[in-house]
């Protein structure tokens, strides 16, 4: 056995800025994980992931087994869905889901039959398959990342060409207060993620396997210690530092080696992978079990009668949970989904527990008051001082209120992680991250406008300059012919030539209108796209209405919490701008400039 | 509803951290009390009020609510640091003028709270010294070093109705005067040092360099302004000194006299018309001290620690935006001007 009381000493690197909270996590952490049992109906969303959602591979009608795929992954960043039991389909529509916007998606609504019968199951020898043919699986079986992110396993399972990993980081941080989830998880699981981290091992040829666990989590640390001794490659176990964000993928890549993430890169940039314990969990599942990602584990908190741990099949309606929980006490007032830091206020609790949902937080009046409202900024730069990125927040506040957004841009927007530490500290009680998010979004859509426009620029001026090369061939050719047959021109019909550019000029103003109706390009987009791209419109032609609209989350990267927070910036700009509700136009204080 | 976070800092406000930097106040307040008598109560609380009218008109003015800008504390700053300044016992109507031009020029013709480019207290205190330069001279005594100190009282009687029948000679020439006449006379520094400036007037000084210590324990105000003002205000006091021993005094009366400690630890660090980033912080500051020894030394009036700090707030927006620090995952040593 391997020292198990003195880890070799690692030094640890502590990042600028950061905030101590208080946790709130013992009222979910003590009781053992408990598994929900059947309901009578699931609403599983065909889009659980960062990237394309998966197409429905069932009607109506349908008779579908627990574990059967019933999405199909579209293109190579998307993974399938599975139905979480037995039962019928009685709908493939739109239902709401948990998502910021609070807007709707497709979801296949399943009627359990109450057998739970399942698709056979056959456990995975991964260390006889391909790992091309292993990420393929992977992908088949659903899996994502399961701190928050959502961004489909596979992807991130395939080192990149050209750059090794030499180093897996397990996140087993949780750093948002009130979450508990992968505590309860390292406590009881722990060999289960461990085995799983031996798959991601084995994937990504990382040499050392790291795992981060914030210090308030002694109980998980020695779980973690105890599974680590007896695995047959080493796992170093190290407890890092309680200080948000600490779970941040960039933050505890940098806590554990002393690298930064280079700016708008990826931790892979520097040969680390982080992946959150949950998803090595789900992993060992997959390939054990030979179990889908149906179910994961959610804690329930706050004000409700049995705050704990759940283990919850995918498409559970949230208020179903909550029922399950003992139920919400009396004067709470709202439902955040993930944590008080990053994560959304839910509005209506029949939306589903998905993959990306790790936590249903049930609000009261006295942790949760009303914020103060907010003063102008004084620029006394606490926001500075506690961000994890070292921004001036203030700054790209400023620039972002007068919608000055190059400059906002200058002042690295883009680095923004939204961890929320700069509006949590701020003494003016300015909502800093949603202007932060207001912006990002406004540029996205610019951008996405620009692109539209700069397409339909291109398309005009080359169908001016065929226009003219027509005209011009036609013309050579009319004088041709009439070198060649003038007499029989005026001879037979005098205004024939003219007749005949008349008729080829109105065809040609015919077309061009036509294309002009075209000149957004929109021909090619599937019917997502468009009613992404009307949602936009509509939001911007909204833009200067009365600020009370809620102000909301820019999109699917960093939904509930930053663990497990690696995937790209949003690479798809029409995706992230497109969730994104009004803003309000920014006013604070009564009415200033 | 907003989008997260969802929670928020305890205890904590604009309000609060303006309260905090006036408490940080009370021990100069308290020791100018003890040793120039208590005449200061009369400034302070004539500029309080002053100020809050003032406020109050220009937000009714500017049709913003009352309750949340005029409880911010702000303006209160603003008039305690501008009564610090000015001379005790002046008549009623320079400390009018001085808090006009503070809060109605030099914050709410700017925009009010957060927007001003120039220290308000110190753009009152420049106006009237430039203005009115003979009220502006008269302090009071020390206890002991005036046949008279007038209690509060009587205090209240000068402020408002004139000297009156009381004794004349209440008012003596401070240090830095003193400095400047001495030297403009033909005399020597030794002279002017030989005679009693008191040395209890020294303890006003050390007062606010405890409370600002309070400030920067309590994480109000950071190390950077406080620190490169006042040593670049002994440095070059000291160097000049090296230069011409008889004309200059050195860096300790340069730091314990006049407005030094008041402008190192509150007013250098007003995060509003001062600068932000931590490099900035030490240039701004830095050059503020140096200027302020340059001012007394050279420049027509007393004391130069006005001018200095509002001839730094034009440059403050400049500074910061040239001394932005790195970003996470940025390359090291390259600084781009946003």
């Amino acid at each position: 056995m391997r020292a198990l009381h003195h880890p070799p000493a690692r030094k640890l690197h502590r990042f600028k800025g950061g905030i101590r909270l208080p946790g709130h996590k013992s009222i979910s952490t003590e009781r053992l994980i408990h598994r929900l049992p059947l309901t009578g109906k699931y609403v599983v969303p065909l889009r659980q992931h960062i990237g394309s959602a998966a197409t429905p591979l069932v009607r109506r009608g349908d008779h579908v087994l627990k574990g059967q795929r019933i999405g199909l992954p579209q293109g190579p960043l998307s993974t399938a869905v599975h139905a979480p039991t037995s039962g019928k389909v009685i709908a493939v529509e739109h239902r709401p889901v948990p998502h910021p916007s609070g807007l709707s998606d497709l979801c296949v609504v399943i009627v359990a039959d109450g057998q739970d019968e399942s698709v056979p199951m056959p456990p995975i020898d991964w260390r006889k398959m391909e790992p091309a043919a292993l990420r393929q699986l992977i992908r088949d079986q659903g899996l994502v990342g399961l701190g928050g992110a959502v961004f489909p396993s596979h992807v991130k399972l395939e080192p990149p060409p050209g750059r090794p990993i030499h180093t897996l980081i397990l996140n087993g941080a949780e750093c948002e207060p009130w979450i508990t989830c992968d505590d309860r998880l390292m406590r009881e699981h722990a060999a289960e993620i461990l085995e799983g981290a031996a798959v991601m091992r084995h994937l990504l040829q990382a040499q050392e396997v790291l795992v981060g666990i914030e210090d308030n989590k002694p109980e998980a640390i020695a779980a973690m210690r105890w599974a680590a001794s007896s695995m047959s490659f080493p796992i170093e176990v190290v407890a890092v530092p309680s200080l948000y964000p600490a779970g941040g993928g960039k933050q505890l890549t940098y806590t554990l080696t002393g690298r930064e993430t280079p700016s708008g890169g990826l931790t892979t940039d520097i040969g680390v992978q982080v992946f959150n314990v949950g998803t090595a969990y789900a992993l060992h599942r997959l390939i054990h079990l030979g179990e889908p990602v149906i179910s994961r584990l959610v804690t329930v908190t706050g004000h409700v009668l049995y705050p704990g741990n759940y283990e919850v099949r995918i498409g559970t309606p949230v208020h179903n949970l909550l029922r399950a929980a003992g139920g919400v006490l009396r004067e709470s007032n709202g439902l955040i989904v993930g944590g008080p830091m990053m994560g959304f206020e839910l509005a209506d609790d029949h939306a589903p527990v998905v993959k990306g949902v790790n936590c249903i937080l049930v609000k009261d009046p006295e942790n949760f008051p009303a914020p103060p409202p907010p003063l102008p900024c004084i620029r006394c730069g606490e926001c500075a001082r506690v961000c994890p990125v070292e921004l001036q927040p203030f700054e790209m506040y400023w620039y972002s209120r007068a919608r000055d957004f190059g400059k906002a841009q200058a002042y690295n927007l883009f680095d923004c992680i939204e961890c929320g530490c700069c509006s949590h500290a701020c003494p003016s009680h300015i909502p800093l991250v949603s202007y932060f998010r207001y912006a990002k979004s406004e540029i996205w859509a610019r951008e996405h406008e620009k692109q539209a426009s700069d397409r339909a620029r291109a398309q005009h001026e080359f169908h001016l300059f065929r226009l003219e090369r027509e005209k011009r061939e036609k013309a050579e050719k009319l004088g041709k012919k009439a070198g060649e047959r003038i007499d029989s021109i005026t001879a037979d019909d005098p205004d024939a030539a003219r007749k005949q550019a008349i008729l080829q000029a109105a065809i040609e103003r015919a077309r061009l209108a036509r294309e002009a109706t075209q000149a957004r390009n929109t021909d090619n987009l599937t019917a997502e796209q468009q009613r992404e791209i009307a949602e936009i419109d509509r939001r911007r032609s909204q833009r200067t209405a009365p600020p009370a609209s809620p102000a909301l989350g820019s999109g699917a990267p960093d939904e509930s919490t930053v663990a497990d927070a690696t995937e790209p910036p949003t690479a798809d700009p029409s995706s992230g701008a497109s969730s994104s509700p009004p803003l309000p136009a920014p006013t604070e204080g009564g009415r200033r400039p | 509803m907003t989008g997260s976070p969802f929670i928020q800092r305890e205890r904590n406000s604009v309000q609060r951290t303006m309260f905090k930097v006036l408490l940080a106040l009370i021990p100069g307040v308290a020791a100018h009390m003890l040793f120039f008598g208590p005449g200061i109560w009369v400034s302070l609380i004539l500029c309080s009020l002053l100020g809050l009218a003032l406020e109050a008109g220009m937000l009714t003015l500017r049709r913003y609510p009352l309750r949340p800008f005029l409880s911010d504390g702000s303006v209160l700053v603003t008039a305690w640091l501008l009564a610090l300044s000015l001379p005790t016992l002046a008549p009623w109507w320079l400390y009018t003028v001085g808090m006009v031009f503070a809060v109605v020029v030099a914050k709410h013709m700017y925009g009010g709270l957060g927007q001003n480019p120039f220290n308000p207290a110190m753009v009152g205190y420049a106006v009237l010294i430039v203005s009115f330069p003979v009220q502006m001279t008269h302090w009071p005594g020390l206890i002991g070093h005036v046949p008279h100190t007038p209690d509060f009282l009587e205090s209240f009687m000068v402020v408002f109705a004139g000297p009156g029948n009381l004794p004349d000679a209440y008012t003596m020439a401070t240090p830095l005067d003193d400095l400047k006449t001495q030297i403009r006379s033909g005399k020597t520094l030794l002279d002017s040092l030989g005679m009693p400036i008191g040395a209890n007037g020294q303890m006003v000084a050390i007062m606010f360099l405890f409370g600002g210590i309070a400030l920067m324990i309590k994480r109000i105000i950071t190390w950077h302004a406080p620190v490169a003002f006042l040593l670049a205000l002994a440095c070059t006091a000291w160097v000049l000194q090296m230069l011409d021993p008889g004309h200059h005094a050195g860096p300790i009366f340069h730091l314990l006299y006049g407005g030094a400690m008041l402008g190192a630890f509150f007013i250098a660090t007003d995060p509003v018309s001062g600068c932000s980033t931590p490099l900035g912080k030490l240039i701004f500051a830095g050059l503020a001290g140096f200027l302020t020894v340059i001012i007394r030394t050279y420049g027509n009036y007393p004391d130069g620690v006005a001018f200095a700090i509002l001839l730094m707030n034009i440059a403050a927006p400049f500074i910061d935006a040239y001394t932005q620090p790195r970003v996470f995952g940025h390359r090291r040593g390259k600084r781009r001007q946003p």
